[in-house]
């Protein structure tokens, strides 16, 4: 729970680490559902690419850190934007092509605060957050290593950098 | 006294297991601990970006930091994004 700082009243964040797979639509259905004084509802849908011969992706978590981690940042994203609720449903373990990783969603009485809040939550989901991930390539799994992308991206919130 | 490692990302590769429980005389520190590892860990989990949480909080990597038993010390690599 966190102070809206243009109104001053409480808004409660949905922020969820699931280890099985989601339904992107019923969730963002239910959400926008639950807000319905929003002018704007922005939402992000990150799922395992297709066609790069990746056969599986698998998120790792380290459950002490993880979900304080994600519920952290989305106080944050509650503090800086003028929201009315905030969504963010993220999975662990093993996923195939096509299948959802992340769905954030931001609502808000104004588009451009909506656009931003998610826009920054994915950014320090991407860099910030306690995942590390493999995929499966021709049966043998490889650890990623961060991108240097994903720094950059945090840098436009001028925020701390990446753990 | 034993504590609870918990390896992540490839730093489960290098010791090859998420986790192990590792025996140590007491009282025990980091460094204590880092050299009952088998070197080719050590040198894992010493490198320059290894975060380490003691009881699911971050703390500084410090030779000296105390161990007690039943802790559970996790190794942090960079992490890879969702």
């Amino acid at each position: 729970m966190a102070s809206n700082p243009k109104s001053g009243t409480a808004v409660a964040a949905d922020v969820r680490l699931v280890e099985t797979p989601f339904d992107p639509s019923a969730e963002l259905a239910h959400f926008t559902a639950a807000h319905p004084s929003a002018g704007g509802i922005v939402s992000f849908l990150g799922q395992v690419r297709a066609g790069d011969a990746v056969e599986a992706l698998e998120l790792k978590h380290y459950g002490p850190l993880t979900l304080p981690g994600m519920r952290g940042l989305a106080a944050s994203a509650l503090g800086r934007w003028d929201l009315l609720g905030l969504l963010i449903v993220h999975r662990s373990g093993i996923m195939n092509p096509g299948e959802p990783i992340v769905l954030v969603a931001a609502a808000a009485r104004h588009r451009r605060d909506a656009f931003a809040a998610a826009d920054f939550a994915m950014d320090h989901l991407k860099s910030e957050s306690w995942f590390w991930k493999r995929e499966r390539v021709g049966g043998a799994w490889r650890w990623i290593e961060p991108r240097p992308d994903d720094y950059a991206d945090l840098a436009r919130w001028d925020m701390p950098g990446p753990v | 006294m034993s504590l609870k490692l918990v390896f992540l990302g490839r730093l489960e590769d290098a010791a090859g297991a998420p986790e192990l429980t590792a025996p140590l005389p007491q009282p025990a520190t980091l460094s204590a601990l880092l050299g009952s590892l088998p070197p080719t860990v050590a040198e894992a989990v010493s490198g320059g970006r290894v975060k380490l949480a003691l009881n699911g909080r971050i703390v500084p990597c410090s030779a000296d930091t105390p161990l007690s038993d039943g802790d559970e010390l996790a190794f942090l690599p960079p992490v890879s994004g969702g």
